[in-house]
């Protein structure tokens, strides 16, 4: 299903103007990350995603459907969203119940329900947790919990705002391969973080957002390597390209395999040289 | 200016302890950053410097915290907040929600210890400028961002000026601008203030380049106490769950696979990171 931003702008009631003229098209099956400095209106575009914002101007496709003809209960099939705080999520009893909230509510028959909820908690680790109450667990688990919750629903899109905080090494390495996991599913992956070298790792497409507007979009590797457009949307390019850059190596490694494989041939290449 | 001393704390109806026989010292001026994986008993140390155990969380309790020369268990909390300040994980929850403004919540603090007005003022808008919030003292708190509310509740503590200033992952909703900051401001009390300074931390770049000491904590005790580079390079904190910075990872795989010959400690950030790449052993340039 695609995703299709047409000239969108977005004024807040206040007057603030949080989007100025965003176009966007996202295919089927993408995983793209969007980053950018507080208030730069990532969270602002996501939430034109699942309908709980309409733009001011220009209009919001997903799938073959703009979205100010669908009601948000209705885009909740086609776009599971996470939100930062999974506290402004979680109501039920158990985990189970909250995971299950949405399969039932798209009117899943009770055994397919029964298996998306626990392919959705097998898949962020929580399947020992079901009868747990969600405020019995760790903040980093519940967020976990609202993960499974959106994950249950099985939409073709995915978005996750600020999956990694307050999440520690382990956490974050798990969020990985669940992002790894859905990619390979073909389910649309979007993201907003401030969390650069997770990007880096499991987002083939980077999106850079300053004051309402994209500076940049395009392949991670091309994105994060513009110094002069992340400075301007106050973030630093991912530590392995920082590194690559600091010791003059001519590449943008995103990941660490990368740099060691940028590391051994520019090795190779000098030996040869001073031989 | 704090002195742990066999700590060992459980909350009611939990069968495990989430801080097991924690002891160590921290004296004035120090920036001692706390690690660890989640669920390590981070939140608790905050908890047991700063008084809220055991004034607020009860539990079962062994061993002694004084900090500012005060016993903290009995010493009551209004007498400890002048002195000891804790910035919380979640600003939902450190902001009162009974000032309509900025400014206002920022001063709730001062109004409840007596501060004259006048002071007041100077000490608010000089606690709004440290966390870059001076142009939005007259909204409300509740329509700030994330990243907002959580400069504001660092203020909030910060106008109080304490001598002690423990933070539980204060930067864990800003971006990297604002982490820098933060990281500024709090390198700038223990410089120009004096004030020591816990911080508890997952941006291990940032521990690295800042901190005077790091504390690892996992399963609620201490596995590791020492400078920066030494704990967060270390194997054992990596298996222990306190992650690596990816610098750490590239130096490690890069000695492992025979690509660099570089002696010493592996690095932790990027400026380490450079100096590891960069040097070539004495057999090398023979070769």
């Amino acid at each position: 299903m695609n995703i299709s931003l047409e000239h969108v702008s977005f004024n807040y009631p206040a007057g603030v103007q949080a989007l100025s003229d965003v176009s966007l098209d996202i295919v089927a099956g993408e995983s793209v990350a969007i980053i950018g400095e507080n208030g730069a209106g990532k969270t602002t575009l996501a939430r034109h995603l699942n309908g709980l914002l309409r733009p001011s101007s220009g209009r919001v496709l997903i799938g073959e459907t703009d979205t100010r003809t669908l009601t948000v209960a209705r885009l909740a099939s086609r776009v599971g969203y996470v939100f930062q705080n999974p506290d402004d999520q979680l109501f039920e009893r158990t985990v189970a119940a909250e995971v299950g909230f949405g399969p039932r509510n798209l009117g899943l028959p009770a055994s397919d329900a029964k298996f998306a909820i626990q392919n959705a908690l097998e898949r962020v680790g929580l399947a020992d947790e079901a009868n747990s109450h969600p405020y019995d667990l760790h903040v980093s688990q519940r967020k976990l919990v609202a993960l499974a919750a959106a994950l249950a629903m099985t939409t073709p899109i995915v978005v996750l705002d600020e999956p990694t905080t307050g999440q520690d090494a382990e956490g974050v390495e798990r969020l990985g391969q669940i992002v790894d996991s859905l990619k390979a599913d073909h389910r649309t992956m979007i993201t907003i973080t401030h969390d650069i070298d997770f990007c880096a790792e499991h987002f083939e497409r980077v999106v850079v957002m300053a004051a309402g507007r994209i500076l940049v979009d395009g392949p991670a590797a091309h994105t994060l390597a513009q110094a002069a457009a992340l400075a301007q949307a106050e973030v630093e390019p991912p530590q392995m390209i920082r590194l690559a850059r600091a010791l003059k190596l001519d590449a943008s490694p995103l990941t660490v395999n990368e740099f060691i494989e940028v590391w051994r041939s520019n090795r190779t290449s000098t030996r040869s040289a001073d031989s | 200016m704090i002195s742990v001393r066999h700590l060992t704390f459980a909350y009611p109806l939990t069968s495990t302890a989430s801080l097991w026989d924690v002891s160590f010292d921290v004296p004035a001026g120090q920036f001692c950053a706390v690690v660890g994986p989640n669920r390590a008993g981070k939140s608790t140390l905050c908890y047991a410097l700063s008084g809220f155990i055991p004034h607020f969380y009860r539990g079962e309790i062994s061993g002694e915290v004084v900090v500012a020369d005060m016993v903290v268990a009995a010493t009551p909390l209004a007498a400890l907040v002048g002195k000891v300040g804790l910035v919380f994980q979640n600003p939902f929850n450190q902001i009162t929600g009974a000032r309509m403004t900025v400014r206002g919540e920022v001063a709730f603090g001062m109004e409840n210890l007596g501060v004259p007005r006048e002071d007041m003022l100077i000490r608010v808008n000089e606690a709004l400028e440290m966390v870059g919030l001076s142009g939005l003292a007259d909204r409300s708190p509740a329509q700030l961002s994330g990243g907002q509310q959580q400069r504001l509740a660092l203020a909030s503590v910060l106008v109080l000026r304490p001598q002690v200033l423990i933070l539980d992952e204060p930067t864990s909703q800003l971006d990297p601008l604002g982490t820098r900051e933060v990281f500024t401001v709090l390198a700038r009390l223990v410089e120009a203030g004096g004030t020591t300074v816990i911080l508890v931390e997952h941006k291990l770049e940032w521990v690295g380049a800042f901190a005077d000491r790091v504390i690892a904590l996992a399963g609620g005790q201490i596995i590791a106490d020492a400078p920066p580079r030494d704990v967060l390079n270390s194997p054992e904190a990596a298996a222990a769950g306190v992650g690596q910075t990816r610098y750490t990872q590239a130096a490690r795989r890069a000695r492992e696979s025979a690509l660099s010959t570089a002696a010493g400690a592996l690095p932790v950030t990027l400026e380490q990171a450079v100096r590891f790449f960069s040097s070539r052993s004495v057999d090398e340039h023979i070769a």
